[in-house]
């Protein structure tokens, strides 16, 4: 078990130094100066100069990549430079709109997927299957922006119960923040849940018809107690699979809800920061993106283990 | 249940756009903006955002520009010139302080103009400092600044946000923390959502009438019609969503003003490459476009067509539509003439704005009509800067020129669309020097003809301002003569 911690760790850091090297040179290709792009089609060329200077982008590029991993590995994500603050604070504050939205839709594709994937492969070909599977398919279908368009249409311009968009902040209080989350999340949920209701469903039709459900069955344990404490658990692995892979989706998801609600989050960061040719701000956050989806990755690892003692046992 | 009873009743009342006349009178508006500024001193960047929330509401120049453009006294009561127009004397006013307490005066003025014109400035319109020989403090009120040559347009320049006064005191944080002399003082920013002003109760002129004001960053264009609906937003003075305006027009809650800016939309031409070196293709290119077709067909109908480069509402403006109709059979002639009986190929490079890329489409099938084979190309604004802008690596675009009276441009060496003509260049220098409004105004003419006749660039059409507001919200301005939310007058109709 601890051979494979380790080694799973030694990846994780590989991972994540190849990220920084690529992330670095597609931004260095890109073209685009940043320091031109804040003044303007007015401003004069030692004006640029100028601003260049003060930005620090007149230093080689190797000086300044070795300077931003230097400056990374003790926190200091550098200064933004089109909004001139620390980075690592911009996404602190960004990362409190981001995180509890992606949770808040994980665990809601969770809450609905799971009992309904259950539900359809109990009660295969019969209506509430093809119900199931039904709505399935259209949430699979249903781009989220769209969805989430149609969601303030009905929930913040028709009935007003909340706002369109934006974010009140934590400082006004948790219901007025979930208030702003909640419409986002379920936007951000809903094709999640699809998804992961059909691989449950599967998952789960695959388990039922092994041997030791037969015999479960066999030994008098009633249906719903075997799917319960027998089949429901085997089924979990594939379903965190795709839990786990569902989270970089969640996070590339952010970007395009975030705009549809605009959302101050990490989503509309990235998005403003690659048009504003921040490069500090997406050299950062793109390997901090990184980094999450590879250590959700890892937990997944971990959470197979927590489900299947099997694996727990045999680890090397 | 009683109180689900009321809740429903105010419901309801919402719900039929009344307002109950329970509800205490507002005394703050939020408005929206498509883009966030980058930060808030407008002497340290081009972003018209930043301008758009601080101009006026938190900053303010020695002088101001109105709504329709005029230039009116600012920071400075009054002021005189020299005969040889070569020496400004400001008159500043008394009792003007910054938002932190510190006290305004004559080397504030000095601070700020020798901050701007300096070696290591990042002022985006350093050449409106460049005509400066010397900022001089007479007394605390009075300031005295030489220039090296007249510069007719100077007293308008200082209205723009990127000469506002700024105190030593605080310059460096104006980034974040913004103090200026304005009716408003910055409050807070909550980044990637809204910046909000409150208020300054120790203003020097007459307070404002609202307490305080929210500007909120709403990029996508259906989000920006859904807060509307919503009321999420008081007001959107830069509407970007063209296509939804009539159903605001029938909705009685709402006040839709379209006004003129300063955005003259040009079909660049890189006049420095064959063919467009060529004057005949120039001259083809302008016949082959129907103006009212792109206004109809990317603009929803809101534009004014224009045949040079200059804004219909300025009093030197002349209508020069008519100097190239649209007529196919005269442009595919001139081609032939020009040596391109067949047309030829040619890229259109198109920054992300709506009026861009919709406009480019229309004129790709447009110049199609004569032959002229359009590949579209479309790039983000950092790359248009560097290729086009800077690297003159294009062959058409399309883009608006939103600074005020901008036609010098056409004058400047290098510039990216190419164009080189030393008759031109000395309309503008005669301009530069003449301060006299109505030969200025002559000169001026003289200027739209000259690029008019030469088709340099395809005009298109003047950039309308679309706003959406409140219909009880008063006092936003209608027009952009400059880029600026003046919140000063705005208040709430009883």
């Amino acid at each position: 078990m601890l051979v494979f911690l380790i080694r799973r760790l030694g990846g994780l850091v590989a991972t994540l130094l190849v990220a920084t090297v690529v992330v670095f040179a597609v931004l260095e290709i890109l073209p685009g100066d940043p320091a031109s792009l804040m003044l303007g089609v007015n401003a004069q060329p030692d004006t640029i100069a100028a601003l260049r200077t003060e930005l620090g982008l007149d230093r080689p590029a190797l000086a300044r990549y070795l300077g931003w991993i230097g400056g990374m590995l003790v926190g200091d994500f550098g200064i933004s430079y089109t909004y001139r603050v620390p980075v690592a604070g911009l996404i602190a504050d960004r990362a409190l709109v981001s995180l509890p939205l992606a949770l808040m839709a994980l665990l809601l594709s969770t809450a609905i997927a799971i009992p309904l994937g259950t539900l359809a492969a109990t009660a295969h070909n019969r209506w509430p299957d093809a119900t199931v599977m039904g709505f399935a398919q259209v949430g699979v279908a249903v781009p989220n922006f769209w969805f989430g368009i149609l969601l303030v249409y009905l929930f913040a311009v028709t009935l007003r119960w909340v706002p369109a968009g934006g974010f009140a902040g934590w400082d006004a209080g948790p219901a007025a923040a979930l208030a702003s989350l909640i419409l986002p999340a379920i936007a951000l949920a809903l094709p999640q849940a699809a998804i992961l209701a059909r691989v449950m469903r599967s998952a789960l039709l695959d388990v039922l018809h092994e041997d030791y459900i037969r015999t479960a069955r066999a030994k008098g344990l009633p249906f719903l107690a075997t799917v319960w404490r027998h089949a429901v658990r085997n089924a979990l692995i594939p379903v965190l699979t795709i839990l786990g892979l569902q989270f970089a989706f969640l996070i590339a998801g952010t970007i395009i809800i975030e705009n549809v609600f605009y959302l101050p989050g990490l989503g509309r960061l990235i998005f403003q920061a690659v048009a504003q040719r921040d490069l500090i701000v997406v050299q950062s956050l793109t390997v901090l993106l990184v980094a999450t989806v590879v250590i959700v990755n890892f937990l997944v690892d971990l959470a197979y283990a927590a489900v299947d003692p099997r694996l727990r046992d045999t680890g090397r | 249940m009683r109180r689900t009873v009321h809740a429903l009743a105010a419901g309801l009342v919402l719900a039929a756009g009344l307002t109950a006349p329970a509800f205490a009178q507002k005394t703050t508006a939020t408005i929206g903006m498509r883009l966030e500024p980058p930060h808030l001193d407008p002497t340290a960047g081009a972003a018209a955002a930043i301008d758009e929330v601080v101009y006026q509401n938190v900053f303010e120049g020695l002088t101001r520009i109105d709504a329709d453009g005029s230039v009116k006294p600012g920071l400075a009561e009054s002021w005189s010139i020299s005969d040889d127009g070569l020496t400004y004397t400001f008159q500043l006013r008394d009792g003007v302080t910054f938002h932190d307490g510190t006290g305004f005066d004559a080397e504030d003025v000095k601070f700020s103009f020798d901050r701007a014109r300096a070696d290591e400035s990042t002022n985006a319109q350093k050449r409106i400092f460049e005509p400066i020989e010397a900022v001089t403090v007479v007394d605390p009120e009075t300031v005295e600044i030489t220039l090296s040559r007249p510069a007719g347009s100077f007293l308008f320049d200082l209205g723009w946000g990127d000469a506002v006064i700024v105190a030593a005191e605080s310059a460096d944080t104006n980034t974040t923390a913004p103090v200026g002399t304005g009716p408003f003082k910055f409050s807070r920013w909550v980044k990637g959502d809204s910046v909000l002003l409150e208020r300054n109760e120790a203003y020097w002129g007459e307070p404002a009438a609202l307490t305080g004001a929210t500007f909120k960053f709403v990029g996508d264009p259906a989000a920006s019609l859904a807060a509307m609906l919503a009321g999420d937003l008081d007001a959107y003075p830069n509407f970007p969503a063209t296509e939804n305006l009539p159903q605001f027009e029938a909705d009685p809650r709402f006040a839709v003003v379209v006004g003129t800016s300063e955005g003259e939309t040009i079909l660049a031409l890189n006049n420095r490459e064959k063919p467009f070196a060529d004057l005949k293709v120039r001259q083809a290119i302008s016949h082959a476009i129907d103006r009212q077709a792109i206004i109809d067909g990317a603009m929803f109908g809101y534009g004014t067509p224009i045949g040079s480069h200059f804004a219909p509402h300025h009093p030197a403006y002349e209508d020069l539509t008519g100097t190239y109709p649209y007529a196919l059979e005269k442009a595919r002639t001139l081609l032939a003439e020009a040596g391109y009986p067949d047309g030829f190929e040619a890229t259109m490079k198109l920054p992300p704005t709506t009026y861009a890329r919709r406009s480019g489409e229309i004129i790709a099938s447009e110049l199609s009509k004569i032959g002229i084979t359009v590949e579209i190309i479309p790039v983000e604004w950092a790359q248009w800067l560097e290729q086009v802008f800077k690297g003159h690596d294009f062959d058409m675009t399309i883009v608006s020129h939103t600074e005020p009276l901008d036609v010098d441009i056409y004058a400047r060496d290098d510039y990216y669309f190419g164009y080189d003509n030393p008759e031109f260049d000395a309309i503008i220098d005669t301009l530069q020097s003449e301060a006299d409004p109505k030969a200025r105004n002559a000169l001026f003419r003289q200027a739209q003809d000259m690029i008019a006749a030469d088709a340099v660039n395809g005009f298109l059409f003047q950039l309308p301002k679309a706003g959406v507001w409140n219909a009880k919200l008063k006092g936003l301005w209608s027009d952009a003569p400059i880029q600026a939310n003046d919140l000063t007058d705005v208040h709430w109709a009883p």
